[in-house]
């Protein structure tokens, strides 16, 4: 890579958090690397407590005074950490957008759809009065609501849940993103509303050139949707790889665990290959490798140091010190060195 | 092995109100719409529908928690009431529930080996304090606790090993029916696999029977060998898992088995149905899910369609019935 190329849309370097309790410090994050290219959709994976969320949390500003974050965070080369409220203010909502679980409690219970969405236009694109309310009635027909000059005047008690998600993804499309966090954005909804919603995100990152970053805890959904899998545990990434080599090739032990661990809807049924014990807490980690106590290939080296994340093949990234890098894929590691 | 189920016409409706409005009309719900189906001794059945389709009202009827408005289930011949009498005590026995939320089935203040133990002290009062222990014990290892984990508060144990300690309580009293409501759907992906095979071996070794609710129709094609498919209070496919999920036969199955996320699948080939499901307290007439279907023809938004069929494979849908009654323009 040469050294002039323009700087990726979002860069995370050696993020670290950590909680401060009256008692104790726990960290959350343990150093994460992760990039987002312009365009791209990127899947977040892991299980609860991984710390998925607690990156963009982190990067974006988002987190309360207890916790402490260090390292790097840039939107096209502009360091996020550390930034000053008014600054994070114009980018968070505008140049990135963030979308939650549960979208029924992070609208505002008291005002009306149009009120909320006006004024996420008003915050970043200037717009005010009629011009806003033309822009809101647009933005509500793009997410597929129907009716959408009359439906300004509801609350959010009236919509469903599908519904709301669909006004909080019009609040996000308010300021013309280049970026969109969608953190586990179907988990609290049924089956037939997660597909409308996640064909809805699809079209509209195709239509609008926008980075995608997705969050979830399901595999297959992420398989799914994005282009690039980044897989945690234990606040660290363990594998970065292309999507469709996380189900085909799995390099690091537990994303091979995560994906046999996960039924199957067609084909002969097995017995599912569960990962043994639990995830460790935060404030109990091992020494080595966090994942060496529930892993099979674990050996005494496994716990000297914290595995790094090295390549394995093509823009394929693991850290786990038992992997046998394939020959092409060395070759390709000596060349970068 | 005994232990056969049966559900007739099964009706359950609530009277509810509009909220907020002190003064309005009273309004009927129907959770659960005229259900029948049987399930084989040692069977289990799979549950599957999205929020409001009564899969977990079907679960609390089956049970006896809620009289039913109408219809009935026998299970072993007797019939299961509501009345909290000497009789349904007895059946309770023998039938026995698995909930969601382990933490909210769990009495915070009780170790988990005294709550693992209180259905035996309920149901089995011969037993010596002795003939409890070793019970607990072996329930224990079925489920793959340890015995130090029995001395502990719920709260200090993992989502997992609840959940574990709640199949461990249900399996106490060997009982014949099981319902599980959505055991594992609170469980992360590497702890709902252990469940699962905890379920799958505890079941090789007692041969229970079982009813299985759940919306991830991956996990019912896992521990299930039938399926029903539920939509506004009724079943409308119901048949052999595989079946069922590899050739659905009712649209709103198919546009179900076609959301769920699969690896190595073009998105593309999904079926995405328009609108949110209608409330229950307004079912349409016709099919309920002809506002819905994106096969429905004019026929569909007038007359109801029956489960039918043969072979143990049924679907309530008059394209895949009767398609005379559909009619020939689409609706």
């Amino acid at each position: 890579m040469t050294h002039d190329s323009p700087p990726p849309l979002f860069e995370i370097s050696g993020l670290s958090v950590d909680f401060e309790t009256r008692h104790h410090t726990a960290r959350a994050l343990h150093g994460i690397d992760l990039t987002v290219r312009r365009g791209e959709a990127l899947g977040v994976v892991g299980e609860s407590g991984c710390g998925k969320s607690i990156t963009w949390m982190a990067s974006l500003g988002l987190l309360g005074r207890n916790a402490h974050v260090r390292g790097s965070a840039k939107l096209a080369g502009e360091e996020m950490i550390g930034a000053r409220e008014k600054a994070l203010n114009a980018i968070r909502g505008g140049r990135i957008a963030m979308i939650f679980q549960d979208p029924s409690s992070s609208l505002n219970p008291l005002h009306k759809i149009g009120w909320q969405l006006t004024e996420a236009l008003a915050l970043h694109r200037n717009l005010h009065g009629r011009e806003a309310r033309i822009e809101a009635e647009r933005l509500l027909d793009r997410v597929g609501i129907a009716n959408a000059a009359r439906r300004l005047g509801d609350y959010p008690h009236e919509f469903s849940g599908g519904m709301n998600q669909r006004v909080m993804i019009a609040m996000a499309l308010a300021g013309n993103p280049e970026l969109l966090v969608a953190d586990e954005p179907t988990t609290a909804l049924d089956a037939t509303i997660q597909a409308q919603i996640l064909d809805l995100l699809d079209d509209l990152r195709k239509e609008r050139g926008m980075a995608l970053v997705l969050i979830s805890h399901d595999l297959s959904m992420v398989a799914e949707m994005t282009e690039r899998v980044v897989v945690m545990y234990s606040g660290r990434v363990v594998e970065d790889a292309p999507t469709r080599q996380i189900f085909d090739l799995p390099a690091h032990p537990y994303t091979a665990g995560l994906v046999a661990a996960l039924p199957d809807l067609d084909g002969p049924r097995r017995r599912l290959t569960a990962i043994p014990g639990t995830v460790p807490s935060p404030d109990r980690l091992p020494p080595g490798c966090a994942f060496a106590p529930r892993c099979s290939k674990a050996g005494d080296d496994c716990n000297a140091s914290v595995p790094a994340l090295r390549a394995v093949g093509a823009a394929h990234q693991a850290a786990c010190i038992k992997l046998h890098v394939p020959a092409p894929a060395r070759q390709s590691v000596e060349e970068m060195a | 092995m005994t232990g056969a189920l049966s559900v007739r016409d099964l009706t359950r409706s609530f009277t509810v109100r509009e909220r907020g409005m002190l003064f309005s009309k009273a309004k009927r719900l129907h959770a659960v719409d005229g259900i029948s189906f049987d399930v084989a001794p040692g069977e289990m059945l799979g549950i599957v529908g999205e929020s409001g389709s009564g899969k977990s009202t079907t679960a609390r009827l089956l049970l006896g928690h809620i009289p039913a408005s109408s219809g009935e289930v026998r299970f072993d011949g007797q019939r299961v009431s509501a009345r909290f009498d000497a009789h349904w005590r007895q059946m309770r026995r023998r039938m026995q529930m698995i909930y969601q939320d382990p933490l909210g089935a769990l009495d915070p203040r009780l170790p988990v080996a005294r709550q693992i133990e209180e259905p035996l002290v309920i149901h089995k009062p011969e037993l010596t304090e002795e003939n409890r222990r070793v019970r607990i014990g072996e329930v224990m290892g079925q489920v793959g606790l340890l015995s130090q984990h029995g001395e502990r508060y719920p709260h200090q144990l993992s989502g997992g090993q609840r959940q574990r300690v709640i199949i461990a309580r249900a399996l106490a009293l060997e009982p014949d029916l099981l319902v599980c409501d959505e055991p594992v759907s609170a469980l992360d992906v590497s702890v709902q696999a252990q469940v699962l095979n905890v379920l799958e071996d505890v079941r090789a070794r007692n041969g229970f029977t079982g009813v299985f609710i759940s919306h991830d129709l991956k996990v019912v094609r896992q521990v299930a060998e039938r399926v029903a498919v539920m939509y506004l209070g009724r079943i409308v496919e119901m048949g052999e898992v595989g079946e069922v999920f590899s050739h659905p036969a009712h649209p709103y199955t198919k546009a179900l088995v076609s959301a769920v996320p699969v690896p190595r699948r073009p998105r593309n080939s999904r079926i995405i149905l328009a609108g949110d499901p209608p409330s229950p307290l307004a079912i349409p007439p016709g099919c309920p899910f002809h506002t819905r279907c994106p096969e429905a023809r004019s026929g569909c938004r007038v007359h109801r369609p029956e489960l039918l069929g043969t072979g143990g494979r049924v679907a309530a849908c008059h394209l895949v019935n009767n398609p005379s009654l559909a009619g020939s323009e689409a609706a």
